[in-house]
């Protein structure tokens, strides 16, 4: 057997150039393997070479990304290569954000396959996860004597032409197969097995989401500071901050001071997510200030956070309303807040 | 954002409409609300019992924040 033809992708930290006063440095190719390269040679040995090895500055790659891109491209594409790897760029993210784009450029142009690694939490994941087997590595370079094994495991599978790969995490993607058995059928095998308390493999796995302790109750709601956070998108008429309809990349902080009531005058929805005439109509179907003003006037709370925060939560991603919630929260925290109500539609 | 802004101690009540979606993100106090498009109102209502119902919902929720939990609790 032929042995298959791999170029590798790094950054000029890993080659040896310098740190980042030296991340301006431009792409260049070198024959055979670099750095961690080396590493790779090894455990692949048998079954492919390390044909050659493309470096580029970090910074270089961010700010002259097309530029970039197209001398990369070119450079891989001088050692026809069977598979690229990329990385391992770790939790670095303007490495991470070169190996990913470098991966999309390899998927959509040369349409071979590309095995990098990166932590979960590096940008260029996010952004890149779905051209390429992106395997999962600690957040340095510390851990790289175990990011070269398990890289190098995934890139074997892909090499060997096998169609049910493990060890990279998911790309994001559905893909249609066919079955032997109906899904009914598998269905019901599977709550079977699982009433049964027998092993099964779900289809669909479901998000795991990390949970937080119940913050202790408010001793006299009667004395409480309360604020007001939605993301059902109420904004001031005119949604003066352009929150976007789906996909929201930023939150309103809007005064409550001159609004005792909504009207369609002077609120309604930037959610796209649902028929926005009932907000329109009246906002405080989404947001009850109409409600909260007079049991601020008549002692039922004891004051409220000046501001009502807005975001639309409609495809939103989950690390943007992470940021969202912590950057209210500190604001609810130096403002003195109590407690919060936060709609959803 | 619900737990986000739970993380830093403060109590937060999550009012929502389809419950096992604040369920599944972790929400610890939730109050269920009318609809979709209209969480806090209906507007098959006249303003009045539309502004009522607003109100006992709003209530139960400070009702919620005062009330301590050790797990999700769905507040009826």
């Amino acid at each position: 057997m032929t042995k298959k033809r791999i170029v590798h992708y790094i950054n000029q930290f890993f080659a040896g150039i310098g740190g980042e006063e030296k991340a301006e440095v431009k792409p260049e190719k070198r024959d055979g393997v670099v750095g961690p390269g080396m590493a790779f040679k090894g455990q692949l040995a048998d079954v492919a070479d390390i044909v050659g090895t493309v470096i580029c500055g970090d910074s270089y790659f961010n700010e002259n990304e097309a530029e970039a891109s197209e001398t990369v491209l070119e450079m891989i594409k001088s050692y026809d290569p069977d598979l690229v790897i990329v990385g391992p760029s770790f939790n670095a993210g303007r490495y991470g954000v070169a190996a990913g784009a470098v991966a999309k450029l390899v998927d959509q142009n040369l349409h071979i396959p590309v095995v990098g690694g990166m932590y979960p939490e590096n940008p260029g994941f996010e952004l890149y996860r779905k051209f390429g087997y992106f395997v999962e590595v600690g957040n340095s370079a510390a851990t790289m004597r175990h990011a070269i094994p398990d890289m190098t495991a995934v890139v074997k599978q892909v090499l060997d032409g096998k169609t049910e790969i493990t060890g990279y995490m998911p790309k994001g993607l559905r893909v249609n197969v066919f079955r032997q058995e109906r899904g009914s059928k598998r269905a019901i095998e599977m709550l079977v097995n699982k009433i049964q308390g027998k092993e099964f493999t779900t289809e669909y796995p479901m998000p795991t989401f990390d949970r937080v302790d119940p913050a202790p109750a408010v001793k006299d709601i009667t004395k409480a500071r309360i604020a007001l956070v939605s993301s059902g998108g109420p904004v001031p008429k005119g949604n003066p901050d352009h929150i976007e309809s789906s996909s929201a990349s930023k939150y309103g902080k809007y005064s409550l001071e001159n609004i005792d009531d909504f009207t369609p005058e002077n609120g309604e929805t930037a959610h796209g997510g649902y028929d926005p005439v009932y907000a329109n109509e009246d906002l405080d179907r989404v947001l009850p200030v109409d409600v909260i003003k007079e049991m601020l006037a008549n002692g039922e709370i004891g004051s409220l956070h000046p501001y009502w925060y807005a975001t639309v939560g409609n495809g939103t991603s989950v690390a943007n309303a992470k940021k969202f919630g912590t950057e209210i929260a500190a604001q609810l925290k130096e403002d003195g807040v109590d407690a919060v109500i936060l709609t959803s539609t | 954002m619900v737990k986000a802004i739970e993380a830093t101690g403060l109590p937060i009540v999550h009012m929502c409409t389809i419950v096992p979606i604040s369920k599944t993100v972790g929400a610890n106090r939730i109050v269920p609300t009318v609809a979709i498009p209209y969480p806090l109102g209906n507007p098959e209502l006249d303003p009045k019992e539309e502004k009522e119902l607003r109100r006992k919902l709003v209530r139960k929720a400070l009702k919620a924040l005062e009330t301590p939990v050790t797990e999700q609790t769905v507040f009826d």
